[in-house]
């Protein structure tokens, strides 16, 4: 579904050579949820956004190659990237609070690709609004419809950002960091959400987190990056059990666990 | 055993909304908290986000008003903090933010005080190449190891650690915990481990307290905690740190 | 959902290009100032004519022996310019120091401590600012008479207000910042705390608002000399010479063009160099 050959970023602010991301290559089934783990600064956000098309080309400088469902990203026209984005890609970030626009309603927030793009009656998006609300689990969907951002907690703010992400049905599900922000028992329902939409929907996530605990808990494949590349990819429990490379080896090892005392 | 804290019937009120001239309304953040922690001894304390356990460092600092008693064994605690990014003062360079509580001190003359931040920046493994620079300057970890240092300079017997590695890396954050129970052995230190992350109190801890909501639902020592848990909210925890 | 991605930006921001920016604003606001400055400091101790000294050539325009021409009672003009710019940068000066240092002071006590003080102290300030400050400034010295030195105190007291507002807004910022919570665990005392960890930390935004009041005073002091309620004679400055230039507008355009010019230039080479050093610090 999503193949990437060589993609370099590059901030046009930084001497030439230093790249954000160094000429990576992934490949994603789709259905599948891929889990993109790494420390801060080694590009995995940035990677993220090149595929999502979110970084502006003024500032960035993104070469290689993209392709999505058969169609070369780069190569798009800006009405295709336009519905790619909001149709077929989806975005879920780390920090409900600030992800979403205090001024307005949930549930228009909730609607929001469907309105951009068009799609629909005005019924017919509110009936949808409230099933992907019922989808994402959120309780009593038609009276949270009507509720601002801030009389919501921080778990139920991400459950309604993932409604708004899959109102529209996409193929793939970008989440960076989705539960970083959340206490560890609302994370974990999160995680459970997650993986009943990729089985119920058939969603491709490609699950951002510096949490290798949580990927692992999530994700049947993993790539660890590493200062704008890609060092290992494998199965989830073949990098976690056999890791290859001395820096996934140090990633794992560093982890806490119950193996060990201090 | 010698008690180096004792808290009794704590309680801490938070208020909510009123200004210089109106009251507003009060919400109860710590219901009758009773605590005492040991010299030498790392105690851990779970809890989600508003369970009160900042409150809790809070009181115990002074840095809030409680009712209730809380009775300091030793000198004066110091505290770490999460956030490394705000808690170095911008202006200062490393060298003057680990001097300044000497100074403050008021006990040593220049010399005494900087071969004491050299010794004190050497021991958390900041080199002389980092003392001339500002915070910012810094990577998270190495602005955590500056905290650690400042906190320390001035030898207290209890540190509370309030989420002090949560915002760094893994790889970081296990350098910085075997940094900690370093200086805990080096220096005869008591911890009040304050964490959202399970895994992480299993290996530093010796004792764990579990909040939820401004109580203590269960005090625990670190083995039985994870092997017997008794409140069904451990249980919970336990689940997801698995 | 796309509309809220705005918000993610990746947090390095374009060094190289707006650090050139910033070094530009820095070397044009350095040289313009250096100019007005050393044409003041010149100014106190020589000037090519005693800034008195009438003579039979009115309305001189500029030449080599009077560079910029000379006004109605014949006295030369770059002479009187370099005087009137004196006396007009040192009650700028005198100003931006009562109200900077008064209005710090408030604002740091206030946004530290807050409570009731800071409450009522604040609402004296909004007072004061809902007038505008020339009308103000205007019944003060109808009430307690004009002159050099009461104008200097009657502005100090007005920019009070902007000053302190600014420094209490940013310092009850940085009181919430861990630093000062650790430095309140050292045992830091308050006096401490505020004048030694948070003041340099306001600095940042203390600067602008600085040559923003300084700014403010110099155009200040020249419109109410320009009003006849400022500076009097003997005494000169770029106000009150602007005001007299206007009578002779067409007769000597220099006159007035190169008082204008003269107060332009001390605002703008400051406005420059503050603006440099924000755009510096955002890169």
């Amino acid at each position: 579904m999503l193949d990437i050959k060589d993609l370099r970023v590059h901030f046009r602010s930084e001497p030439p050579g230093k790249d954000a991301v160094k000429g990576i290559s992934l490949h994603m089934e789709s259905g599948e949820i891929l889990g993109l783990v790494g420390e801060s600064g080694s590009g995995k956000t940035v990677t993220a956004m090149a595929l999502s098309s979110l970084l502006p080309n003024a500032r960035a400088e993104i070469t290689g190659k993209i392709t999505f469902n058969g169609m070369d990203v780069f190569s798009a026209t800006r009405e295709e990237l336009r519905a790619l984005r909001g149709q077929s890609i989806s975005v879920v970030f780390q920090e409900p609070m600030t992800s979403m626009d205090p001024t307005m309603r949930i549930g228009p927030q909730v609607e929001e690709s469907l309105t951009v793009h068009g799609l629909y009656t005005p019924e017919e998006r509110k009936q949808r609004a409230i099933q992907a609300m019922r989808d994402a689990e959120l309780p009593d969907p038609e009276s949270l419809y009507r509720k601002y951002p801030h009389e919501l907690s921080g778990g139920m703010l991400q459950r309604a950002m993932i409604a708004a992400a899959i109102i529209c049905d996409p193929v793939l599900l970008i989440c960076d960091e989705p539960t970083t922000a959340l206490d560890v028992t609302v994370q974990e329902g999160i995680l459970n959400l997650l993986k009943k939409i990729n089985r119920e929907k058939g969603t491709g996530i490609l699950f951002i987190s510096h949490n290798l605990h949580v990927v692992r808990k999530l994700c049947t494949r993993v790539a660890v990056m590493c200062r704008g590349e890609v060092v290992e990819t494998g199965d989830v429990d073949q990098v976690f059990f056999h890791p290859q490379q001395e820096y996934t080896k140090r990633l794992i090892a560093a982890i806490p666990t119950r193996n060990r005392k201090r | 055993m010698e008690p180096i804290l004792e808290i009794r019937n704590v309680n801490s009120f938070y208020r909510i909304g009123g200004s210089a001239f109106s009251k507003g309304r009060t919400v109860q953040v710590l219901k009758n908290i009773n605590l005492t922690l040991y010299q030498g001894e790392v105690l851990g304390l779970v809890g989600e986000s508003g369970s009160g356990k900042s409150t809790l460092a809070k009181s115990i600092l002074g840095m809030t008003e409680y009712e209730g008693e809380i009775i300091h064994h030793s000198r004066r605690p110091q505290m770490v903090f999460q956030d490394p990014y705000s808690s170095l003062n911008p202006a200062f360079s490393i060298r003057r933010i680990v001097e300044e509580p000497l100074i403050i001190y008021g006990k040593y003359n220049g010399a005494e005080r900087r071969q004491r931040v050299e010794e004190m920046l050497a021991a958390v493994g900041l080199g002389p190449e980092f003392h001339d620079r500002k915070p910012r300057e810094l990577s998270g970890g190495q602005r955590q190891r500056v905290s650690i240092a400042a906190a320390m300079i001035v030898r207290p017997r209890l540190v509370i650690l309030d989420e002090a590695v949560s915002a760094l890396d893994v790889t970081i954050q296990d350098q910085i915990l075997d940094l900690l129970m370093k200086l805990r052995r080096e220096y005869d230190l008591t911890y009040l481990f304050i964490s959202h992350d399970l895994n992480v109190i299993y290996q530093c801890c010796d004792r764990v307290i579990v909040m939820k909501k401004g109580e203590i639902l269960e005090e625990n020592t670190v083995d039985g905690l994870f092997e017997n848990p008794r409140h069904e909210y451990t249980r919970q925890l336990l689940r997801a740190a698995e | 959902m796309l509309l809220m991605l705005g918000a993610m930006r990746p947090d390095k921001p374009r060094k190289t290009v707006s650090r050139q920016k910033a070094n530009g604003f820095l070397i044009a606001g350095g040289i313009i100032t250096a100019l007005m400055a050393a044409l003041v400091a010149v100014g106190w101790f020589w000037t090519p004519y005693p800034t008195t000294a009438m003579s039979r050539d009115k309305f001189l325009s500029p030449c080599v022996s009077h560079l910029l021409g000379t006004d109605n009672l014949g006295r030369d003009l770059l002479s009187r310019i370099m005087e009137g710019a004196g006396s007009t940068f040192l009650i700028a000066l005198c100003v931006v120091l009562i109200g900077g240092i008064v209005g710090t002071v408030i604002g740091c006590l206030t946004g530290y401590f807050g409570g009731v003080a800071d409450a009522v102290l604040m609402r004296v300030c909004d007072a004061i600012t809902a007038f505008p400050s020339i009308l103000l400034a205007l019944v003060l010295i109808a009430v307690f008479g004009s002159g050099k030195y009461r104008i200097i105190l009657i502005l100090g007291i007005l920019f009070i207000p902007s000053f302190a507002r600014v420094v209490r807004g940013e310092v009850a910022k940085q009181r919430t910042q861990n630093y000062v919570a650790s430095a309140k665990l050292m045992g830091a005392s308050d006096f401490r705390i505020i004048f030694l960890h948070i003041l340099p930390n306001t600095f940042q935004v203390l600067f602008p608002i600085l040559t923003i009041g300084f700014n403010n005073a110099v155009l200040a002091e020249a419109s109410m000399s320009y009003l006849g309620i400022g500076v009097r004679p003997p005494d000169a400055s770029l106000g009150r010479m602007l005001s007299e230039s206007q009578t002779y507008l067409a007769r000597a355009p220099w006159y007035a063009l190169c008082t204008g010019l003269a107060i332009v230039l001390m605002i703008l080479g400051l406005s420059l160099i503050s603006e440099g050093i924000q755009q510096r610090r955002r890169a």
